[in-house]
């Protein structure tokens, strides 16, 4: 086919050169989209922060704290949310690997007693049609003002008060495990602590 | 070495008589994995006919720099080169499609239908006849997921690109976006495709 012969140099000078140019133009691709990635991943971040907590005025970003679980492999992230200097909630990610395909990332905002402001929907690989429902209001709005002190998560079948979706229960169950495991580390925190 | 090709009959083989998806079945991974929706379909498809078109215009330059021994290494590189441009530019700037698409952005580089055409027809054509044919084969391909696509979306979810036509709790076949699902409406659409053009 090509009409150039296959010696030992000329096969390895080819590849090399190949992979240099390669190389190259990912790195210079890489550059250009560097800004545009981090600032699409930050938007996608403070819309959640601002869907899931009471009205703030401070960056919450900034403020960021970082809490090692034994739940979860990475730290948990926490972002307090202050109105004036006033502590008025924290918005904690929680995570699960019990998805029906993996991982499932929410982010929850806690009001300061404890009760869940709104979630919000990070990361999931569930069956579209099934699973993705989870980002429905119908699902989402049995979660909101609730209070796990009092309000048993789970989903009916495993005895708690959450209506599992249509073929998706393990969608549910994670869901709800994920913002047990939130509402764990939140009791745990400073701030709620401080504040008592 | 390079025959005269009619440029017509080049382009329109991709989308019929050699249509990747449904005559061809190459590429089946992406195909079945990533067509629970017709935008996704559509999604992967217009991915795959970007990396395609660009690996045949480059193979069909190289072709004649590169030693025949190692000419598979070298068109590897240079389909996952661009499949790595397609995944940064796409988490950059339509960060919505790369969470869909996910995991099957980097599997676009093993695609037998790009290393197959680079191998089968842009090392030996000219760069015209390359274009042609990446850009008949990819639309092929486009057409053949949305298709699909949207077959499933219709059956399974009862929508098509997200718009809902049936009411919220109406029962539609699940089984349509679950992975067999893909694989009973790959299998009645190739049939029906090739009942219709393939003739005896």
């Amino acid at each position: 086919m090509s009409k150039k012969e296959s010696s030992f140099i000329n096969m390895v000078v080819t590849l090399l050169i190949i992979t240099l140019i390669a190389g190259l133009s990912l790195g210079f691709v890489n550059d250009i989209t560097k800004g545009p990635k981090a600032k699409a991943k930050l938007e996608r971040k403070i819309k959640a922060l601002k869907m899931v907590l009471p009205e703030f005025t401070n960056n919450p970003v900034a403020d960021i704290k970082l809490v090692k679980s034994e739940k979860a492999k990475d730290s948990v992230e926490m972002y307090p949310a202050y109105s004036e200097k006033n502590w008025v909630g924290t918005a904690v990610v929680g995570s699960t690997y019990k998805g029906f395909s993996g991982l499932i990332k929410l982010m929850i905002g806690f009001k300061q007693d404890g009760t869940i402001q709104n979630v919000a929907v990070l990361e999931q690989k569930e069956t579209p049609g099934l699973g993705t429902k989870m980002k429905d209001e119908k699902f989402i709005s049995q979660y909101r003002d609730k209070n796990l002190e009092s309000f048993n998560i789970k989903v009916k079948k495993d005895g708690g008060e959450i209506d599992a979706l249509t073929g998706a229960t393990i969608t549910s169950r994670a869901f709800s495990e994920a913002v047990q495991m939130a509402y764990d580390e939140f009791l745990k925190s400073e701030m709620r602590n401080a504040e008592r | 070495m390079i025959t005269t090709i009619d440029q017509k009959q080049n382009f329109i083989k991709g989308i019929i008589k050699e249509n990747p998806v449904f005559v061809m079945l190459l590429g089946m991974c992406p195909t079945l994995g990533v067509t629970s929706s017709a935008f996704n379909g559509l999604g992967m498809g217009v991915a795959t006919l970007f990396v395609l078109l660009m690996s045949n215009i480059v193979v069909s330059l190289v072709k004649s720099q590169i030693p025949s021994k190692v000419r598979i290494p070298a068109f590897i590189i240079i389909i996952a080169s661009f499949v790595t441009i397609v995944e940064m530019v796409l988490e950059a700037f339509i960060p919505f499609l790369y969470e869909q698409l996910g995991i099957f952005i980097p599997l676009i580089v093993v695609n037998c239908l790009i290393l197959g055409r680079a191998e089968a027809f842009a090392s030996k054509q000219n760069l015209y006849s390359s274009i042609i044919d990446a850009l008949g084969m990819g639309i092929g391909f486009v057409l053949a997921l949305t298709l699909l696509g949207a077959t499933r979306e219709i059956l399974g979810n009862g929508s098509l690109f997200e718009l809902k036509f049936v009411a919220e709790n109406a029962n539609t076949f699940i089984l349509f976006i679950l992975p067999p699902g893909a694989f009973i409406a790959l299998a009645y659409l190739a049939a029906v495709f090739n009942k219709f053009t393939i003739k005896t």
